[in-house]
């Protein structure tokens, strides 16, 4: 089994490299405009000249996944960049100091915890109004609580070790302990968060411009196609199928690679 | 036992609190006009002053807090804009279609994770384990709202099978279920298979063997009544988070429940309602969760009420 481990992190990491490639090389790479029309042609079923198709307005569907790329990847990192920096922060005071401003964030935590899953983002975006940003800022909102809980109990942990013992009464300061002793030693478990986070807030963005809420035209995005070929369900399936197909693909890479990565370095995540 | 049911229900006090809060403090501080979103840019500055006096955010925000708290305290939710009805009537009405979806998809997952999840553990490494990680995995990462259409155009459209949309009888609920229930029922094979995998190397479980019992017994009654414990708490969870993910089931089959009422609420902008159905999908999460506590502290007698 510890060999399958290999493979799934070999599979996971190769299916993050094309997206990546395919994000940054989308233009050199994509066969077609992904907003050129062509309405003689429209909901044509995969061929050669358009090896997935064409949708409703005549549009190359493999060149508007791989522009869609751009979209998951952009919104996949800087969510988990932007609330992975605020949710280590949060935490790391919580666990460190302990006490009264432990209960207050952890309380507030909780509360945001109570917020399933994308009821928060969808809440935030109905006043908000869709966009790329917006669906950003929405999905950070969210995703700050699992970092800052995961470091916060990485925190508790360690802080009662020797090492960071014998830092405290050096007089070394708060802010350099937490900084060069404690969280260099959280690297391997918020990598691993990271990674599944990032494959959360890619189906995220998805799911909520499949609902009209994320994403808008002319910016192209793997849930906003699938939304669209919904409505062509019966006569153009295909308008469907390779979204889908792309997100669970890169989806599934994600988690290959958080599983592989986990039962590696043996860290739990929350 | 009773002294725990109190102090947790006490414990809920504050959550739900907070959760009400949230709520209010998302639309009144987040940047953006629920105002100006309702009626579009267009509207002219009376009608915008009219809505805004209507829905009593020309006050200062504590009294509108306090006007927003004690209205709740009384029942009374507010009216939808789009409806013209009480949103704590169109919630209730909406109810028994979200949990009938959210129960049918409870039962997807168990009726696929728990012999899955038995025989990857009783038959480690071996191809059925093997078999149910990979369809874990594509569970886990195959979103909903591509596995709803996959299943209409294989079981309604190719096959005919079942109907395409709307609730009815038990074969409108088949589709639904499947496309809510997978990902939880993914999860939970690999949360049985683990916890069970833990349990069986316990000294107790060497000891029902040293003394000769049936292999059955001792898995069916010594090991699956330990491993399901841990399993509990995540099933909670799951089935608080199937609630937030009936929104995208609903829309996909037109079901008639909360989640599809709230996107009708975002879409034709009507701000009363979002705020409640929010606030409805929340409280019957962290109620689930507090139910899954108590389930939790009734079939483990081990744990203390401190």
């Amino acid at each position: 089994m510890p060999k399958t481990k290999n493979i799934f992190i070999i599979i996971g990491i190769t299916i993050v490299i094309t997206l990546f490639l395919l994000s940054s090389f989308a233009s050199l790479i994509s066969p077609y405009n992904p907003a050129d029309q062509n309405l003689y042609e429209r909901l044509q079923e995969p061929g050669l000249s358009h090896l997935l198709g064409q949708d409703s307005l005549g549009r190359d569907i493999l060149s508007r996944i791989i522009y869609g790329s751009r979209v998951s990847l952009k919104v996949g990192f800087l969510t988990i960049f932007i609330s992975g920096i605020i949710g280590t922060l949060i935490g790391s005071v919580a666990g460190y100091y302990g006490g009264r401003i432990d209960r207050i964030l952890m309380q507030t935590c909780d509360i945001f915890l109570a917020f399933p899953g994308l009821l928060m983002a969808i809440t935030l975006i109905a006043i908000l109004g869709p966009g790329l940003d917006n669906v950003i800022f929405a999905l950070c909102i969210m995703g700050w609580v699992s970092f800052a809980r995961l470091v916060r109990g990485q925190i508790l942990s360690l802080k009662n070790l020797d090492y960071i013992q014998a830092a405290v009464a050096c007089g070394i300061s708060d802010l350099r302990i937490i900084l060069k002793h404690l969280l260099p030693n959280l690297m391997t478990p918020i990598i691993v968060h990271s990674t599944f986070g990032m494959a959360g807030a890619i189906v995220a963005e998805a799911g909520l411009s499949f609902l009209g809420l994320g994403i808008q035209p002319p910016e192209t995005s793997w849930g906003m196609m699938l939304s669209e070929g919904r409505k062509f369900l019966l006569i153009a399936p295909h308008m469907t199928t390779f979204p889908g197909l792309a997100i669970m693909i890169v989806v599934l890479g994600l988690n290959l690679l958080g599983d592989g990565l986990r039962d590696k370095f043996d860290t739990k995540t929350t | 036992m009773n002294n725990y049911i109190i102090k947790r229900l006490f414990l809920t006090i504050p959550t739900v609190f907070g959760v009400v809060t949230l709520v209010f403090l998302v639309i009144h501080f987040i940047p953006g006009d629920p105002v100006e979103i309702m009626l579009g840019e267009t509207a002219s500055q009376t009608d915008k002053a009219k809505l805004r006096a209507d829905l009593g955010l020309d006050l200062p925000v504590f009294t509108q807090y306090f006007r927003f708290l004690s209205n709740l305290i009384q029942g009374d939710l507010g009216t939808s804009f789009y409806f013209r009805q009480p949103a704590f009537e169109l919630i209730m009405i909406r109810l028994p279609a979200t949990i009938e979806l959210s129960l049918g998809a409870l039962a997807v997952a168990l009726i696929i994770s728990v012999p899955l999840g038995i025989f990857s553990a009783v038959r480690q490494y071996s191809y059925i384990d093997q078999g149910s990680l990979f369809l874990a995995l594509f569970g886990v990462s195959m979103p909903n709202f591509w596995l709803g259409p996959l299943l209409i155009i294989v079981f309604s459209i190719n096959l005919g099978w079942l109907p395409v949309s709307g609730r009815g009888d038990i074969f409108n609920l088949i589709l639904p279920a499947i496309t809510l229930g997978s990902s939880m029922a993914a999860i939970l094979t690999r949360m049985i298979r683990s916890s069970l995998l833990d349990t069986l190397k316990e000294e107790y479980i060497k000891t029902a063997r040293a003394k000769g019992l049936p292999e059955p017994i001792i898995l069916f009654k010594h090991a699956l009544r330990n491993a399901l414990l841990p399993v509990v708490t995540i099933l909670g969870l799951q089935f608080g988070s199937l609630l937030a993910g009936s929104i995208i089931t609903e829309t996909i089959f037109s079901w008639p429940g909360i989640g599809r009422l709230t996107i009708q609420a975002i879409v034709s902008r009507d701000y009363p309602l979002v705020q409640v159905c929010v606030m409805a999908i929340a409280l019957g999460y962290v109620f689930i969760n507090l139910l899954t506590d108590l389930v939790y502290a009734w079939i483990d007698p081990r744990i203390k009420y401190e």
